[in-house]
């Protein structure tokens, strides 16, 4: 190395778009298109049903098919998504969780279709079910079944597809549903130990080999905007991984101990208002994760500048892979040391992480480990009260979000001129094709081998042997997404995870003026119950298999906190569900969360079965990522009002709760 | 069109008509002073059901994060399989500070929409100190008129499970292995046995052993020094460990809750009138507090009225109606 430092250009890190929607057929040709543009991995994104293992025609998928990502019900989709491209050569990554022991399994299958060797197939599956549990809400099992299927697919790959990453142990979610770096760093630890100790405790790796399993660990983190901190977290995550490994499963050989993660930067912090802004957002997120040689990212992906407003379309991605490409080719980064070490205050601030998360980790191995602390709500209640303390920063202005609660005021943005333009829609018709297909699959293959299928994997399920070899077997006799998970679901059962928001207590507003409000809201809450006797009850729901719940727990929390009464049933709920829920409940409102773009087809099914349940006097309102069209749909439809992204004054929103309530005991 | 009377809707309440018992239980949350007769009416109605007689009111009670409202979702779909038809009120507290409430029971439930012989209802406390909302009796009541098993699911330990006590027939209380604060309570005798003791999370094998041990002893502790005093002295409190989430000893908690009613049989109307006595001077005392209660010549005097008259077709809510008027016009002469 040069005294300056500067040492011969290393090699940039894998650059990814994380892609996937409508069609297999559609998604391979926009994979061919972003690898003949420079992309040098393949990112897969899977749609709701697929991730939650439901095939298209099951009622609970519809409205999801296609939409946050690509359909695969079975072997024949599998090799549609992959058409000409040879899986030896690839490095993929497949985001997905509660059913990732299934689709890795369809892509063995596919793999040993190519004649490929197993061996030399490398990529990644997500595989973290238990960040499922308190934040993106695919988990389909109890988590005992979980943490098999989890340990099931490592022990497979580490012997059978020895460079295949089993595990992406995500501390992405925990950041987008509210985690501190703190916070961050602790519970992401807690889940890896937690899955190595499993895994340990299942016996199938000899000790002399369980270097090569935590070698195989790898993390998929966030990067918000606070990039100073988060450079720091970065290193703070490559030390405390390297006590981790050393102390607790006495791995000698530090190539085995290093901390190797991919990132994708903060979808959360994107906001719907000037979201040209976005884009610089974007590069700023990305140098936490680059700058550090001693702590940089193996695989960035890059969100889109227009993610707050709906599905990014092609050209969106494009802008944000241009800007990996010009940070890691067009400047001198790639030229240097380390450029932190030594610097007193990156190691400070390092350091001070390092021990807040120590003593956060040991909290929870103190109850119990990572498992029992999201059986009993801990980390879940945690995770809530620290979004609800970020929420309120923003709304009172403490935290500055330029273009939201400063400096709104600006020539409007030429981006956004033709709105409806400047994102993507899938075609409604989708799903029906979808459906059209599946069933000529099922009557093409051959029935018998099917059923001999499913009873193995229904044996195995009962025993403590290995899924996967039982699953690929299933893939290549045409078992599908749905069949696989609903074997399963009748033998392990299902589980709804504690939602945290019950016990979540919020710190009172710190200003007098936010106070004020507050106390407004509730004088009028209070009067409105004197007069219609009974306090106003609402009633949260999130419909659609989407299960990003922070905007549904935030409204919940910040309800009872200006005194409604507060139904919350968590995630995943049938529009049948809700409207039975709100004619048992009595309730005087109803508030939809959608997240997934699923809108359309689920907010008039609610107003359909509310109108023929006679329910239809009860208000309802939706929040989610709307776009401006639909928002108007659907207020044609009936629904009072719509709350997007830019909606992030909550005291505006429960304002107008209250008034809703009170228009319509008036009228009664 | 106009919501149609809830005391009118008394039948179809009795055909357990879901709309019919949602617009019932509104009533009964109603605090508008005009909704007491209407209330009181309603209960009247429904009191001599046949349901409401022959049913079973279970109480779930337990300290909070025990699974409560994950096994009343695992009993709700056994009892349905045999057959029953089940009504639940789920109480969650309420925030002191802005009197408003999470009720977050339905989110650990999983129950089929479609079902019309399933009901479930989330009451908040509202402030009542003892844990049970000031609407979940006469909540419970409507149910009982619908359903065949009725469960009140309430969080505590300790004085909570006194007003449970008053509205169950049954009560189940919950504890997950280690909980220390029930052994504690039933050892210096501050809480009542209840009928059937759940441990529950028995996955935890080892620590839940332990725990069923450890109950063993504190329930001899507590019978000696005589906590009991319940008049079904021949009822061993059974002991009997779960897991919510894995479905295991479900089918024996329905089998112990029946079996319980079953020895219920000779001694339940008196168990019952006792409850609806007790309600009814808890109702009166909250609203004229201990002057109320000397002015109308002291408890043993009230009790003993209320025992008599509740006899006569009177509900608590109407006992306690006409016990406040007589309250009113005696300050009214006097002064």
């Amino acid at each position: 190395m040069a005294p300056s430092g500067k040492h011969e250009r290393d090699k940039p890190w894998i650059m990814r778009t994380y892609a996937g929607h409508s069609t297999a057929a559609a998604s391979n040709e926009l994979y061919r298109t972003n690898l003949a543009q420079g992309q040098t991995g393949l990112s897969v994104a899977f749609d709701l049903p697929t991730q939650t293992g439901y095939d298209p025609d099951d009622p609970l998928a519809r409205g999801e098919v296609g939409k946050v990502g690509v359909p695969i019900s079975h072997l024949g989709d599998m090799r549609a998504l992959f058409e000409g491209i040879p899986l030896e050569q690839m490095n993929t990554s497949m985001t997905i969780n509660a059913t990732a022991a299934w689709l890795l399994s369809l892509y063995i299958a596919l793999a040993e279709d190519q004649n490929a060797d197993r061996a030399a197939l490398r990529g990644t599956t997500q595989n973290d079910i238990i960040k499922e549990y308190l934040s993106r809400g695919t988990h389909i099992f109890p988590p005992a079944a979980s943490m098999r299927l989890i340990t099931d697919l490592i022990t497979y790959t580490v012997i059978e597809v020895p460079k295949w990453n089993p595990i992406n142990i995500c501390s992405y979610h925990l950041q987008e549903a509210g985690a501190t770096p703190t916070q961050e760093l602790a519970y992401a630890l807690v889940t890896a130990i937690g899955v190595l100790d499993a895994v340990k405790a299942t016996g199938r790796i000899p000790d002399s080999e369980f270097g090569k399993v935590v070698g195989r660990m790898s993390f998929f983190v966030n990067a918000g905007i606070r990039f100073v901190e988060e450079t720091c977290k970065m290193r703070a995550f490559v030390e405390l991984w390297d006590r981790v490994t050393q102390e607790r499963y006495g791995v000698t050989d530090p190539k085995q101990r290093r901390f190797r993660y991919g990132v994708q930067v903060n979808s959360l912090g994107l906001t719907e208002q000037q979201p040209e802004n976005n884009i610089i957002r974007i590069v700023l997120e990305m140098l936490a994760v680059t700058l550090s040689k001693d702590a940089r990212a193996r695989a960035v992906q890059l969100p889109a500048w227009n993610e707050a407003l709906g599905l990014p379309r092609p050209w969106d991605q494009q802008w944000s892979l241009r800007a990996q490409q010009i940070l890691a080719y067009e400047t001198d980064l790639l030229e240097y040391a380390d450029l932190f070490r030594g610097s007193e205050v990156v190691h400070a601030e390092t350091q001070h992480l390092v021990e807040s998360a120590w003593a956060e980790v040991q909290e929870v191995l103190d109850r119990g480990g990572a498992v029992e602390a999201v059986k009993t709500g801990y980390i879940k209640q945690k995770l809530v009260e620290s979004n609800a303390a970020r929420l309120r920063a923003i709304e009172s202005g403490e935290r500055v979000v330029v273009g939201v609660n400063a400096y709104t005021e600006g020539a409007p943005s030429p981006l956004i001129e033709n709105l409806d333009d400047a994102i993507l829609t899938v075609d409604p018709t989708i799903e029906k094709e979808e459906v059209a297909a599946l069933e000529r699959w099922k009557a093409e293959r051959d029935a018998s081998a099917v059923e001999g299928a499913i009873a193995e994997l229904q044996r195995v399920a009962r025993s403590d042997e290995n899924i996967m070899p039982a699953s690929i077997a299933a893939a290549h006799a045409g078992v599908t997404t749905g069949e696989w998970a609903n074997t399963l679901r009748a033998i392990w059962g299902e589980y709804r995870a504690p939602t945290g928001v019950a016990g979540a207590t919020v710190k009172a507003a710190r200003s007098r003026a936010a106070a004020e409000v507050v106390d407004r809201l509730r004088k009028r809450l209070g009067e409105l119950e004197v007069r219609m006797g009974r306090r106003p009850k609402l009633l949260v729901g999130k419909p659609g298999l989407d299960g990003h719940s922070n905007g549904a727990e935030q409204i919940a929390i910040k309800a009872r906190d200006v005194g409604f009464d507060v139904v919350y049933e968590g995630i995943r709920v049938s529009p049948e569900q809700i409207v039975a829920s709100a004619l048992e409940e009595g309730v005087h409102l109803i508030g939809l969360s959608i997240l997934s773009g699923s809108h359309l087809a689920l907010v008039p099914e609610v107003v359909e079965r509310l109108r023929a349940a006679g329910l239809s006097d009860i208000p309802l309102v939706v929040g989610g990522i709307i776009p401006e069209a639909d928002a108007e749909r659907l207020r044609r439809e009936g629904v009072a009002a719509v709350y997007t992204p830019k909606d992030f004054e909550l005291d505006h929103i429960m304002s107008d709760l209250i008034e809703l309530v009170d228009r319509q005991h008036a009228a009664e | 069109m106009p919501p149609s009377d809830p005391v009118d809707d008394a039948g179809r309440v009795l055909r357990a008509d879901k709309a019919a018992v949602s617009r019932a239980l509104n009533l009964v949350e109603d605090k508008r002073a005009d909704a007491q007769d209407r209330v009181a009416a309603l209960l009247a109605s429904l009191k001599g059901a046949p349901r409401a007689i022959g049913g079973h009111r279970v109480g779930l009670t337990g300290p909070p994060g025990v699974g409560k409202s994950t096994l009343t979702s695992a009993f709700a779909r056994a009892v349905r399989a045999r057959g029953r038809t089940m009504g639940v009120v789920a109480v969650d507290p309420s925030s002191i500070v802005s009197g408003g409430s999470l009720l977050g029971d339905r989110a650990r439930m999983s129950f089929d929409p479609s079902d019309a012989g399933l009901f479930v209802r989330s009451l908040a406390t509202a402030g009542e100190v003892g844990g049970l909302a000031y609407a979940a009796n006469s909540a419970v009541r409507v149910l009982a008129a619908a359903y065949d098993v009725v469960m009140i699911e309430t969080t505590g330990v300790g004085q909570s499970e006194i007003d449970i006590v008053h509205v169950a027939d049954t009560v189940v209380l919950v504890i997950q292995p280690g909980s220390g604060d029930v052994l504690q309570f039933l050892k210096a005798g501050i809480m009542e046995i209840p009928d059937i003791l759940v441990v529950n999370k028995a996955d935890q094998e080892g620590l839940a052993r332990r725990a069923v041990a450890d109950l063993q002893g504190a329930l001899r502790t507590a019978q000696a020094v005589g906590a009991s005093g319940r008049e079904d002295g021949d009822w061993e409190t059974p002991i009997i460990p779960t897991s919510a989430t894995e479905g295991t000893g479900i089918e024996e908690l329905i089998d112990t809750v029946d079996a319980h009613r079953k020895h219920l049989e000779p001694t339940l109307n008196a168990r019952r009138h006792r409850g609806e006595v007790q309600w009814a001077l808890d109702l009166f005392m909250r609203k004229h507090g201990e002057h109320g209660v000397s002015t109308l010549h002291g408890l043993a005097e009230i009790t003993a009225r209320a025992e008599r008259e509740l006899d006569n077709g009177e509900t608590p809510l109407s006992l306690c109606e006409r016990l406040s008027r007589e309250y009113v016009a005696t300050l009214c002469q006097t002064s």
